[in-house]
């Protein structure tokens, strides 16, 4: 019998996950219907003046962009946690850690990716400059899995609790506050004509900390729950 | 090569079962009974390491499976009361995500050879949602023929199978034993396996 190498396993649970979704086309079509709907909401609600839109801009796009990645979190694990799949991953001889990136990874490309590629469109909507535009989507390209990486571990940790949901939101937003301030704070730079850079590789920091810090913690936190 | 000693396991504040020892060897089967609330789903878990126990430890081959981690999960398979597999993939996606979480690569020859022994026969393709409930466990039991993990736990495996599937489980167990394989499990229902002796674990 062939044993499966890491790199395969990651590979098998990302694709598990991807044909999942992609057979529940609604639950992904939630989170971005969501995030189209909250930044359209703010030119209706605070009016239609350009330049206030310009400032406000990728602090809609990025607040919105929280908590629509809030949204799916709840079903991260809890789907497999009720039909049993969860034991059997915990029992996967390779490396629970891996097998969780692979759940991680699967969860952005299929609620963050989208935001990052719809994200322009918003920005256009607000008036934004083709260079600050850029600088938003760089800045959610890095942003996003963090998000989903930090709402992981708050996902395995919730797992099983009356209220999750809500509870898994009130956890991980307070440690989204540094993707949110080095994000929104990359576009305005850009639009103010400074530096964007260090606030992008501050981002960029922040993925490598979370990638190799996060996948390890959910599965504690997964072994914990599942006891 | 699976010794228990003086296992304890506590649920909330009640105390399921404490000073638990036994040990299995190569071509043995056990049999937990106790009525229900006794800890046998409790027991089994333990056993797996989901549950970490109250007192005492649980080793294989002569270490701690707490030690062993990864090692032991590779020689085991686990079937709980949840048949874990997916309602919107077929049996086929089903069994070869299910081997490749425990582990092994199986090819679509294999996996389908696998199905059809457990009586699935043109049900391969069809999305497990629109089988019955014995039929999904049979899909959830196909995963025994796919494997080489010495060690078996099943919890309930007999549950919503037919006579015929039943058969082709005492069968299967028949086998796995033979080769030199291991066996706990959890039944309400009979079960004999021709020239094998049923050890039992009483829980009260």
């Amino acid at each position: 019998m062939n044993k499966l190498s890491l790199s395969s396993l990651l590979v098998l649970v990302i694709r598990r996950d991807l044909v999942l979704a992609l057979r529940r086309r609604a639950d992904v079509l939630i989170t971005l219907i969501f995030f189209v709907m909250v930044v359209s909401l703010f030119p209706l609600g605070v009016g239609p003046e350009p330049e206030m839109l310009r400032k406000m801009a990728s602090g809609v796009v990025w607040v919105a962009a929280l908590l629509a990645s809030m949204l799916s979190l709840g079903r991260m694990f809890s789907v497999d946690y009720q039909d049993g799949t969860l034991e059997q991953m915990l029992l996967v001889p390779q490396s629970l850690s891996v097998l969780v990136l692979g759940k991680i990874l699967a969860h952005w490309m299929v609620s963050g990716l989208p935001l990052v590629l719809m994200a322009p469109v918003l920005g256009l909507q607000f008036g934004l400059p083709m260079q600050s535009l850029g600088v938003l989507m760089l800045g959610l390209l890095l942003g996003t899995p963090v998000l989903s990486m930090i709402g992981a571990v708050g996902a395995a940790l919730t797992l099983g609790l009356r209220g999750g949901g809500v509870l898994v939101s009130l956890l991980v937003l307070p440690l989204c506050i540094p993707v949110l301030i080095f994000g929104s704070g990359a576009v305005e730079a850009a639009a103010s004509g400074m530096n964007y850079a260090s606030h992008l590789s501050l981002l960029a920091a922040l993925l490598v900390l979370a990638l190799v810090l996060t996948p390890w913690v959910t599965a504690q936190a997964l072994r914990i729950s599942m006891e | 090569m699976l010794e228990v000693s003086n296992l304890a396991c506590v649920r909330g504040d009640h105390r399921l079962f404490a000073g638990l020892s036994f040990s299995l060897s190569a071509g043995e089967l056990m049999q937990v009974q106790g009525a229900n609330g006794s800890g046998k789903t409790s027991l089994l878990r333990t056993l797996c390491g989901f549950i970490m126990p109250e007192a005492g430890e649980v080793c294989w081959r002569g270490n701690d499976i707490r030690e062993l981690e990864e090692e032991y999960c590779a020689e085991l398979v686990y079937l709980g009361h949840l048949n874990a597999i997916k309602d919107d993939l077929n049996a086929l996606e089903n069994l070869r995500i299910n081997a490749g979480l425990a582990g092994c690569a199986i090819d679509d020859k294999r996996a389908v050879a696998a199905l059809r022994r457990m009586g699935l026969l043109g049900k391969e393709l069809l999305p497990v949602k629109v089988l019955s409930q014995g039929q999904r466990r049979r899909v959830a039991l196909a995963r025994l023929l796919v494997s080489d993990a010495p060690l078996w736990i099943l919890d309930e495996p007999l549950a919503a199978l037919d006579a015929g599937a039943v058969d082709l489980m005492q069968e299967l167990i028949g086998e796995h034993l033979s080769n030199s394989g291991m066996l706990i499990f959890t039944t309400h229902q009979p079960l004999q396996v021709a020239g094998v002796e049923i050890r039992s674990l009483a829980l009260s």
